[in-house]
This record gives structure tokens, sequence and C-alpha cells, in this order.
């Protein structure tokens, strides 16, 4: 147990302090969503019944983007071989990475959708709708993430392979999200099924991420 | 001929080439029955004669998820098994199934313009077979993306089992969300809704295509082995310039 703390530890901290820390993935989150009025219109209204969509899609594509950090700078520098051999099964290790990775990088995204609400001229409970799927979907988000991310260790460009194997991926998430969203804005469905859903989808992803990533890891080294 | 001799590539290539004119032929009187009977069947009421793209529409979609079937028990060869020839046939086949889903996607897309109204909808059986279609390119990225075959084999398997889960969404799409794509009129629990006179042309179609898969895959496979004994030799021959 102390082993796996102190890999989050660790992981936490090379995530705050390095390459922009973990504020840069909120500020490419606030560069999303500035663009879209540019792009659709500054109509209040289009935007807030677009709101949850660009506030889903900025999170989406912003962790996306810090993905590779999950894994790419271990292997840089071997610690990546270290922790597979080491006595805690590889699975566990991952899970914590990838842990650590969504307090370091999702939460802070989380924290920032109330500000981003108001840009977008959502009222306090579509923000709160928002906020909540993205705090059950963005675990599954970085957990799925992780498996692209593990199979793309090795490869030495292989950023844009990573979205293209990871995005078919989350796009359940980002369908029910959007999904549980709107139904808490004033929709005829329910909010409690998608929202189901959701969270099903990350408990999932919670067992077969780490397993999928162990695996390519693993494979991967030798 | 026990599965452990097909794991020697050189008796598979002898096997392969044995087998592959029979096939070949097989498949051959398979499309000629299958379309033969396809021109032959009667109009549908509603329909007219646009009905008929479904024997040719409804075939690739079955194909596209059964490749992924067969690349996923392939992918367990690979992973579990140490199968030599498992990653041969995992790569070989998806290409063939990426076109597949292709075709199913773009003879669906034609069919839904007189039918539907529109070329494209984003309803539930269509969106999860066109994810299918991006895994499929993005698998054969995979494939290309690491150099030593064995190593991408081993990536590959592990996103060809996580992409398996698609298979069940795609395949039960229709029951669990209202879609404009019509609901299962063949494999369904209490039999099939189909008329006999459509359903024997299309299950014959099915059969047909099932050959020309394993024809293709077969073949390919044989030219698989053969890309890398290339590679082998080209590695050889630069290693020995340089010593």
């Amino acid at each position: 147990m102390t082993a796996l703390g102190a890999l989050i530890r660790r992981d936490i901290k090379i995530a705050l302090r390095v390459g922009g820390g973990a504020l840069i993935g909120v500020l490419f989150f606030l560069t999303v969503v500035v663009l879209m009025p540019f792009a659709v219109g500054p109509d209040l209204k289009l935007l807030a019944r677009l709101g949850p969509a660009i506030l889903w899609l900025g999170a989406l594509l912003a962790s996306l983007l810090t993905l590779d950090r999950l894994f790419l700078a271990d292997h840089d520098d071997g610690s990546l071989d270290l922790i597979a051999m080491a006595r805690t099964p590889l699975e566990f290790s991952c899970a914590a990475k990838a842990l650590a990775h969504w307090l370091a990088a999702g939460l802070p995204l989380i924290v920032a959708t109330p500000v981003l609400g108001l840009l977008l001229n959502l009222d306090l409970q579509a923000t709160a709708a928002v906020a909540l799927t993205l705090l059950a979907g963005t675990p599954a988000l970085t957990f799925t993430g992780m498996i692209g991310a593990a199979l793309a260790v090795t490869l030495h460009r292989g950023g844009l392979l990573l979205a293209v194997l990871v995005l078919p991926l989350s796009i359940p998430v980002l369908i029910f999200g959007v999904a549980a969203s709107d139904a808490a804005i004033g929709g005829p469905q329910s909010f409690g099924a998608p929202f189901a859903i959701l969270c099903a989808l990350s408990l999932v992803s919670l067992v077969v991420g780490p397993l999928a990533a162990a695996a390519s890891i693993r494979h991967g080294l030798d | 001929m026990t599965p452990t001799d097909l794991a020697n590539p050189s008796k598979f290539l002898a096997l392969a080439a044995r087998v592959l004119p029979w096939l070949a032929a097989l498949t051959a009187v398979l499309l000629a029955i299958g379309l033969y009977q396809s021109a032959t069947a009667p109009d549908d009421y509603q329909q007219g004669a646009t009905v008929k793209i479904m024997f040719i529409h409804v075939p690739n979609a079955w194909l596209s998820m059964f490749v992924w079937a067969v690349m996923s028990v392939a992918a367990l060869g690979t992973l579990v098994w140490r199968h030599p020839l498992a990653d041969v046939a995992a790569k070989a086949a998806a290409p063939i199934g990426a076109a597949f889903t292709f075709l199913a996607l773009v003879t669906g897309s034609l069919w839904g313009r007189p039918m539907w109204g529109t070329y494209w909808e984003w309803d539930a059986r269509l969106t999860s077979v066109l994810i299918l279609f991006l895994m499929y390119l993005g698998l054969m990225a995979l494939w290309r993306a690491v150099e030593d075959p064995s190593r991408a084999a081993r990536a590959a398997a592990v996103l060809t089992l996580v992409g398996a889960i698609n298979l069940p969404i795609i395949k039960f799409s229709v029951d669990w969300w209202n879609t404009l794509h019509q609901p299962a009129s063949v494999f369904r629990a209490g039999g099939s809704t189909l008329d006999r006179a459509f359903l024997v042309p299309l299950l014959v179609m099915g059969l047909a295509f099932t050959f020309l898969f394993v024809t293709l895959h077969l073949a390919a496979m044989r030219n698989e082995i053969l890309r890398r004994r290339v590679r082998s030799l080209q590695m050889m021959q630069a290693s020995q310039k340089a010593a």
C-alpha cells in the first residue's frame, strides 16, 4: 500500500511541477471554450444550448492532450522498467498512475467548469449538472486513455496515433455525459439513466484500463 | 494435419497453396448462385427493387463484425497461447475487415437515400459501425507504427481485445436505442421475420461472403509470411554488407 501511495504522491508532484504544471490542462480547456463562440457566433441562447457539449468536448480534448505524459517521461528515464519489475503488480501501479493523473489533471478541469460556464451563459443548474457529469466521466476518460498511452509509449512519434486509438473508446463517455447534462437542464429524457451508464463506464474502465495498460507495457518492454 | 503442424510457416504455406484454388472456386460458385438468386428475388411491396441492396449490404455488415471476432481469437492466440501464426492471421485480417466495414457503410448509405431520405443519420447502429471502422483504421495504423512485427503483434492484440466490446454494442444497438436503422430480422429470438424468398438469397450471399473472406484471408496470410521473409533477408543482407 505504501508503495502505491508513494507512486501516487510522486506522480502528482511531477504533474504539478513539470511541463507547465497541472494548470496547463486548465489553460487549454479555457482556450478551447473561448474559441467556440468565435466559431459558433456570440448568440447567447445558442451558446447556452451548446454549453454542455462545448464543455465536454473541451474536457475531452484537454485530458487527451495530457495523456501522453502518463508514461512517456517514465519510459524515457527508465523508471517504467523499474515500476514493471517491482513487487507491486503492474496493474495496480498503472491504476495508481492513472489516479494520480486524474487528481492532477482531471480535477482542475472540473473546478474550472463553473467559471467557464459563465462564459457560455449557462445557469447554475446547468453548470452543476455539467460539473457532476464531468466528475463521473473524467475517470473513464483517464483510465481508457491510459490504454492508448501504454500502447503508444514505445513509439517515438506516437502522439497522433494515441489520439486515434483513444477517441473511439471515449465516444460513449462523451455521448452519455452530454446526454445526462442536457437532461438535467431540461429535456424529455431522465437524468438518472445516462448518468448511471456514465458511472458504469467509469467503473468498468477502472478495471479494464489498468489490465490492458499493464499487458501493453509488459509486452512492449521486452 | 494438427494445429501444431499449422504453426510451422512453411507447412502453412504449402497447405495454403493447395487449398486456395479450391476455396476461390467455391467462393466464385457461391457468389454466382447468390447473385443470381438476388437478381431473381421478387420486388418488395414497399421498397420495390431497391430492397436488393440488402443482399450486398447485410453480408458486408455481418462480415465486418465477424472479422473483428476472428481477429479477437487471433489476439488471444498471440497473448495466451503464443501461437506463431496468430499475429500473421490478425495482421492479415485487419485491412479485409476494414474494407467490409467501409462497403457496409457505403451500401447502407446508398440504400438510405431512397428509403430514409438521407445519406447519413447519427443513430446508434450507424454510429457504432462508424466507430468500428475508425477502430479498424487505428488498428492498421498501430500495426504499421512499430517496426518489429512481433512487438507490434502484442500491442495490436491488446487493442483488438479492448475493441471487441464494440461488437455486442453494434448487435444490440437497435434494441437498446430507438433507432432509424431497422431492428434485427434474421438473428433474433423467435426466429427470422424475413420471408423465405428474401431469406434464402441473403443466407447464400452471407455464406459466399464468408468464403470470400476465408479465401482473401488465407492469401493475405501467405503474403504476410512472405513479406516477413523478405524483411529478414533484407536485414541479413544489410548486416552482411556492414560486416
